[in-house]
């Protein structure tokens, strides 16, 4: 029993052992080694690259991506528990609406981020309407800043937060709803005293799906943010491409990735062990 | 609406779709009365206990608790305006709360909001009355069973409705602890003296708690009185045969109970076959076929029941028991 256990789960270990063990074990010893001429890495070991962190710029590029994951987390929140309530209530049309969740998905986000920069570029959808019906006479400032990077981060991972909420509504016994009107709260009480509690751990999973990837986010700051919205993923995208500067673009992916778990750990729920 | 009622239904009608779930029914519940809502399943009894609490909306009719209007033509109070608490059949314990937590919540959802140490005291006396004591600070999901039902009763009559409804609340509770619980929730009905609207499908709980049992049958009232009354004169055959168990017999219904067995024949008596038994620990039900064709089933003590399927038997009645319908 226990060997077939082992068995069923083999191709399982081999593939995270090589798709995420490695490359992670590979990144960490990078990280301690110095920059070669021409890219890749050389020796001797060091902590200098850690220490760079520090560096109020990149301090400051860090401390601008826990920001926007942040907001960004707060919006899907804000926007997405509404919509899971109303799909969790929508009797027979549930599975359209879960389908429309879900329907960016079957188009590239590359092509979707491209989509929003015609909306929103100087000359794009938007300002021209504006203008030609005379609302505002200089085009709107909508591209290339940290709303526009917030906007696509909203966009692009709302589903992840509207999934997980909506598992939970929809398991949610509706006697308790009931029962908390009949014990005298309105509405709000009960969304408040009831509903939200009840859906922690539904909030919870969706703010990790939502604040994990808008951390390490390199593509919507990119194409939305223009060069003055650096994140921490396009500092690292350049170490390894433009600056060719391995060992620090490894530092920083590893600092990004132990900042994330220990915000992680520290804000669970409690009760909750691990995620 | 009477001096001594506390809760009248006027001709309320609810239909989901095409199915009329309740219709056309009147009731009116006498203040401080154990009453039970008897019926099977489907006959609309959850129903009218959900228009009372206000979960739904009648279709038609009017529902007037303490002489004021809860709902009727074009007004429907929400749940949360109604002085009525609802015991559910899943108790619906918050699971996030602790049993204190449970049972403060309908205190602090109140405008009136009292000070936090008469709340305080308040729970503790509920906490007495239904043997809590000291578990307050327990999550719900570490009670057993009837503690958990004790958690519900205390949630509402913290409150002080002015009629608790009860949606068979003891059907999750295994069959030893039911018996128990049936007079320990007649005995805190009469302590507290609150009005109990009591839902079940079971005539035993309803027969022994109630002080009014109303029948339902597919969404109208078949028969509303005392247990013993609507045991003893059913109004219709329904209630006859819903209520205990009845034999027909030329047309006359007549109780198990009611039927002497005998190997020989008496004045008025009747042959029959006997076709089996069933034991039931101190009684013993013996059936038997009467030469008309009519089967029927007799109660009998352990000592008379000494008769064999397949011998000839004399059945015989007092004329008082029949019931004509």
């Amino acid at each position: 029993m226990k060997r077939l256990r082992f068995l069923f789960l083999a191709p399982a270990a081999v593939v995270l052992a090589a798709t995420l063990v490695a490359p992670l074990a590979i990144v960490s010893v990078y990280s301690f080694l110095s920059r070669g001429a021409y890219g890749g890495v050389t020796e001797p070991f060091s902590l200098e690259n850690y220490a760079r962190l520090w560096d109020p710029l990149y301090a400051l590029i860090f401390w601008r991506s826990l920001w926007i994951a942040a907001v960004s987390t707060a919006i899907c929140l804000i926007l997405g528990f509404p919509l899971a309530l109303f799909i969790a209530a929508a009797g027979r049309r549930k599975t359209l609406y879960l389908s429309l969740v879900i329907l960016p998905f079957w188009t590239s986000f590359l092509i979707r981020l491209y989509a929003w920069i015609f909306l929103l570029r100087d000359t794009g959808l938007i300002n021209t309407a504006l203008q030609a019906l005379g609302m505002i006479r200089e085009p709107l400032p909508m591209l290339y800043n940290e709303g526009a990077v917030i906007l696509g981060l909203v966009y692009g991972f709302l589903p992840f937060m509207v999934l997980p909420l909506y598992a939970t509504l929809e398991r949610l016994d509706p006697s308790l709803i009931e029962a908390s009107a009949d014990l005298g709260a309105r509405p709000f009480q009960t969304l408040f005293r009831v509903t939200l509690p009840l859906c922690a751990p539904g909030i919870w999973a969706g703010a990790i799906l939502v604040f994990v990837p808008s951390l390490g986010t390199y593509l919507t700051s990119d194409l939305l943010g223009g060069s003055k919205t650096i994140l921490i993923g396009n500092l690292v995208q350049n170490q390894f491409t433009s600056a060719r500067d391995w060992p620090f673009g490894a530092a920083a992916s590893l600092a990004l990735m132990i900042v994330a778990a220990a915000l992680l750990l520290a804000a669970r729920p409690s009760g909750e062990r691990m995620l | 609406m009477a001096e001594d009622s506390i809760l009248e239904l006027r001709r309320v009608s609810k239909a989901f779709g095409s199915h009329r779930a309740v219709s056309n029914l009147s009731l009116t519940i006498p203040r401080g009365s154990f009453f039970s809502l008897l019926g099977p399943s489907g006959c609309g009894k959850t129903t009218t206990l959900r228009l009372v609490a206000g979960f739904e909306n009648p279709d038609e009719g009017e529902i007037w608790l303490s002489g004021s209007r809860l709902a009727g033509p074009g007004e429907c109070l929400p749940p949360y305006r109604r002085n009525v608490n609802t015991v559910f059949q899943n108790y619906a314990l918050f699971p996030h709360l602790t049993v204190r937590g449970n049972i403060e919540f309908g205190l602090r959802r109140r405008r009136d909001s009292r000070p936090a140490a008469a709340i305080e005291a308040r729970v503790r006396a509920v906490l007495e009355q239904v043997r809590l004591a000291g578990k307050d600070s327990r999550r719900t999901s570490q009670l057993s069973g009837g503690e958990r039902q004790r958690v519900a009763l205390a949630r509402s009559l913290v409150l002080e409705p002015d009629v608790l409804l009860l949606d068979e609340p003891l059907s999750a509770l295994d069959p030893q602890l039911r018996k128990q619980v049936r007079a320990e929730l007649k005995d805190l009905q009469r302590r507290v003296g609150i009005t109990f609207l009591f839902v079940t499908h079971d005539q035993e709980e309803a027969l022994s708690m109630s002080d009014f049992v109303a029948v339902m049958d597919r969404g109208a009232l078949a028969q509303v009185g005392p247990p013993e009354e609507v045991y003893r004169r059913p109004a219709t055959r329904f209630v006859a045969s819903f209520l205990g168990a009845m034999n027909w017999i030329g047309g006359v219904g007549l109780r198990p109970e009611a039927l002497r067995l005998s190997r020989h024949p008496a004045h008025g008596s009747r042959r029959a076959i006997v076709t089996g038994k069933t034991f039931l620990g101190p009684l013993v039900y013996v059936e038997a076929r009467l030469e008309t064709g009519e089967a029927c089933s007799a109660q009998a003590s352990h000592s008379a029941a000494c008769f064999q399927a397949g011998e000839t038997v004399h059945v015989w009645w007092d004329a008082a028991d029949e019931v004509k319908l």
